[in-house]
């Protein structure tokens, strides 16, 4: 018989080691849909693992691709330190990308250390305004916010795609829908010569670090972390949950806008509807594969962005889905669920029958 | 309380034994080497502080946890000892083990019939036989005394009602061992009385009992023996008839315990007053009606009533979780505005809550947290927004040490503490900024005798300081002990105010049951 028994304390050891574990065991369960697809199994992980790390080029892909979800990452695990559930990570990154397309297209003429800064606020604002509906929702009337943000990716994404077929769209491009490119003093400089990483990387550990002291050390944090775990004790003790619960939902918010700042200033150059694969659902696993913690989150991001970059190498050279990148990182969720039971609770195994002497 | 208790069946078969039961948890034992033994009919009370092991025996026994070492036997129908199988939940009911739990397992929305058969029929049955099992029911009311009207919907009946079903339902489920935790938390004392008569009822029929309880007195009256838990080990095992309170105490916690009095001196001035006050219950329960008193500085008005009376708008009134709808409440003779818990505690009121773990204690933080939960803002506690953790830690450690804090250290997350190490953890951060006014509700629920006797001493010495105290108790003995005068709500109302001198347990209780106050107490 097996059984589960609550764990006295729980290790900060093992509260580290789960989504490690995690990782490696989602990374081990993809063995089983690469056999069924009839892949070499070594040679698909050998080309996972030099397609995301291999080289100069393929870590500089990789952290190219880290740079959003740290963005969208450290936005929902602010949210959901404070058991706000903010699922729509994807809408905020798209309107902060519209915000810096807006700003930055030609109608400011500055220097870069002025626009550049610009863009990030605008964006940063305009997903801080996307949010505050949902929030604001709950607060006044209860309205759960796991669907009102959710369902605000789909007003937002079609709302983006008239701005790209009407008013924003290129004159000059082709009859594709697509924003004019931001200009160059609003462009992220290249950290990396000869590759795709911009500064946006930079603003992201950032932000990562700043977090990270908000929550750990300020009256911020504090309440932050008081109203998430308990908001009536947190209330009890004079604390405004309200108004608490409405300061996250405007900082999570505004962290997911600046992923679509950086991705559209840094990378793409323009906006379009594909700007982003999905890198406001990732953040939810990257959020919850880093148990929260902001700094975590940069670690979780990477490990995503590993995998999905050494998927597609993968898939080119044994012919398998990329689709698998999607399926491991789903699996890494599940596994990092488990791990956390697992670091609360002990399991006994006990043989029917036997006594125990 | 109930008179003369009559012997079981002397030297009747056992009905339950435990052999040398151990549980460890990582180093902690919870139980060390436990062998008990339960006579048929018998009452046995278990007694011990919090964390002595009472609840992991009982879970042991409950096939919710596995015993690392220990046996536990149970009679079967024709009266012979059989080991019974550990781990199993299901084997502990099938061998006629009931447990009636502190906080009921009912569903509101049904009746009592349906609550007792709940889960006692099969799932592919398409009809049900109600007849048969309200006969049954019947049956067992007449030999148990247990009256509950079996159609009632559940959420209309009151708290003591409520406990009746529970037995009920252990009963209908051929329960031959009924483990009750802390049954009279809930009850007036004329309930506690009735409760006592039906266990005598039923145990004279065979049933076995095993009475989980902090109040002395009533284990004193209602047991045959006694066994102490302390530290994981039994103590103790005496018969109730050659106890004695003073005993029974000193051998839970271990050395004697002082007792706290109450030393008479004249109170101050009004510190908080309360005009016709109407609140509303922030849950939706009795809302409090026009409610008149004064506390006067070093004063401690004591509140009595069956929980449900409106003791929690009352509560959640001084605490600023909802303002009056009409009256008004003075502290230090200005007129309270603004409600709100932040602008009451700027007032000087001082709170300590009904419950510790919904309202007090933050669990997944830190101690040092906790204790800064209130005046986090306050320039003590933070420069420009960023908290001065140094101090705070500091403040922590200083107050944890005045406190007797056990169990941790300011970077110990609040939830490992036991109940009454969270308690004083609450009062330290109420009683830092000695209020003006202290709101202590419960302020003893769960504790076992040794936290009992510090919050009692801590609230003395606030009265002695000055502090106007509103206590709120469903302990009878607490509240007669340290109130200098006592009111009683009941359905919203506030009673005439008595000094507690004046007051027995049994007159509170027929107040607290609605009878006018006749004056025949005594």
């Amino acid at each position: 018989m097996i059984r589960l028994e609550p764990r006295q304390e729980r290790s900060s050891a093992l509260s580290i080691a789960a989504p490690v574990v995690a990782a490696i065991a989602a990374l081990a369960l993809a063995a089983i849909p690469l056999f069924i697809a009839g892949a070499p199994l070594g040679a698909a992980y050998a080309a996972m693992f030099n397609g995301a790390l291999g080289s100069q080029f393929a870590l500089a892909e990789t952290l190219t691709r880290t740079t959003p979800l740290i963005f969208t990452g450290l936005a929902v695990a602010v949210a959901f330190r404070a058991r706000l559930w903010n699922i729509g990570a994807e809408g905020q990154l798209y309107v902060g990308a519209l915000a810096a397309v807006v700003v930055g297209t030609g109608m400011i003429d500055a220097p870069g250390f002025v626009l550049i800064p610009l863009l990030f606020l605008a964006g940063g604002l305009a997903g801080a305004a996307l949010m505050a509906v949902p929030t604001g929702l709950k607060l006044k009337f209860s309205v759960d916010e796991v669907v009102t943000s959710l369902l605000l990716n789909f007003v937002v994404l079609l709302f983006v795609s008239m701005m790209l077929e009407g008013p924003l769209k290129d004159p000059m491009g082709l009859g594709w829908p697509q924003s004019e490119a931001i200009v160059d003093e609003g462009t992220l400089p290249v950290l990396m010569a000869r590759t795709r990483v911009h500064a946006g990387l930079i603003l992201a550990l950032f932000m990562a670090v700043i977090v990270h002291i908000v929550m750990a050390r300020t009256v911020w944090g504090f309440e932050t972390r008081a109203v998430g775990s308990n908001p009536s004790a947190a209330r009890f003790a004079g604390m405004s949950t309200s108004m608490v619960m409405l300061r996250v939902g405007l900082v999570s918010g505004a962290l997911a806008g600046l992923a679509g700042v950086s991705e559209v200033a840094g990378l793409k150059g323009y906006l379009t509807q594909d700007l982003s694969p999905g890198f406001g659902y990732s953040g939810i696993v990257v959020a919850m594969l880093a148990g929260l913690h902001p700094l975590g989150v940069v670690v979780s991001a990477f490990f995503v962005a590993a995998v999905f970059v050494g998927a597609d190498s993968m898939s080119r050279a044994v012919g398998v889905p990329s689709y698998i990148a999607n399926l491991t990182v789903a699996v890494a969720l599940l596994a990092v669920l488990v791990a956390g039971v697992l670091t609360r609770y002990r399991i006994r195994i006990q043989k029917p029958g036997a006594r125990n002497v | 309380m109930t008179g003369s208790s009559q012997t079981p069946a002397q030297q009747a078969s056992l009905a339950l034994s435990i052999s040398g039961v151990t549980k460890r948890f990582g180093n902690l034992v919870a139980n060390d080497a436990i062998s008990l033994d339960l006579a048929e009919g018998e009452i046995l009370a278990l007694l011990g502080e919090n964390g002595a092991g009472k609840t992991t025996l009982m879970s042991i026994l409950f096939g919710h946890y596995l015993a690392d070492e220990g046996e536990i036997f149970v009679a079967n129908g024709e009266g012979h000892l059989a080991p019974l199988p550990p781990g199993s939940p299901k084997a502990a009911l099938n061998a006629g083990i009931g447990m009636v739990h502190q906080h009921f397992t009912l569903a509101d929305n049904l009746s009592v019939l349906d609550n007792i058969t709940l889960g006692t029929e099969s799932l592919l049955k398409f009809w049900r036989s109600d007849r048969a099992a309200s006969a049954r029911l019947k049956e067992l009311q007449e030999n148990s005394g247990l009256h509950v009207d079996l159609d009632a919907r559940v959420g209309r009946l009151s708290v003591g009602e409520r406990q009746r079903v529970e037995i009920l339902k252990a009963l209908y489920r051929g329960a031959r061992i009924l483990i009750l935790d802390e049954p009279t938390a809930v009850l007036t004392p004329q309930e506690s009385d009735a409760l006592f008569a039906t266990l005598k009822r039923l145990t004279a029929t065979g049933l076995s009992v095993i009475f989980i309880s902090h109040k002395l007195n009533e284990v004193l009256a209602v047991s045959d023996r006694l066994a102490v838990l302390r530290a994981g080990r039994k103590v103790a095992e005496i018969d109730a008839k050659a106890a004695d309170r003073a005993l029974l105490a000193e051998t839970m916690v271990g050395s004697a315990v002082q007792p706290n009095v109450r030393r008479a001196h004249i109170p101050g001035e009004a510190v908080i007053v309360a005009r016709n006050v109407r609140a509303p219950d922030p849950r939706g329960r009795q809302t409090l009606e026009n409610a008149d008193f004064t506390i006067r500085a070093g004063e401690i008005l004591g509140i009595a009533g069956v929980s449900g009376n409106g003791q929690s708008a009352l509560a959640a009134l001084i605490c600023g979780l909802v303002a009056p709808q009409e009256g008004e409440i003075v502290i230090a003779g200005e007129p309270v505005r603004r409600f709100s818990p932040r602008a009451l505690m700027q007032a000087g009121v001082g709170r300590i809550p009904e419950d510790r773990h919904h309202d007090g204690i933050v669990g997944t933080m830190r101690l040092w947290e906790n204790l800064a939960l209130e005046d986090i803002r306050d320039p003590a506690a933070q420069t420009g927004g960023f908290l001065r953790q140094g101090a705070l830690r500091i403040r922590a450690k200083e107050a944890m040490s005045a406190f007797d804090v056990r169990g941790g250290g300011p970077e110990t997350e609040a939830r490992l503490l036991s109940g009454g190490n969270m308690q004083k953890i609450i009062l330290a951060r109420v009683l830092d900024g000695e209020p003006r006014v202290i709101l202590a509700n419960q302020p003893t629920r769960g504790l076992d005798v040794g936290a009992v006797s510090f919050v009692h001493r801590r609230l003395l010495d606030a009265r002695a300081r000055g502090a106007a105290i509103l206590l709120m108790s469903e302990d009878l003995d607490e509240l007669l002990a340290l109130s200098d005068r006592v009111g009683v709500m009941y359905r919203g109302t506030l009673s005439a105010i008595h000094p507690a001198e004046d007051m027995t347990v049994r007159r509170l209780g027929l107040l607290m049951a609605g009878h006018d106050d006749l004056g025949d107490a005594a």
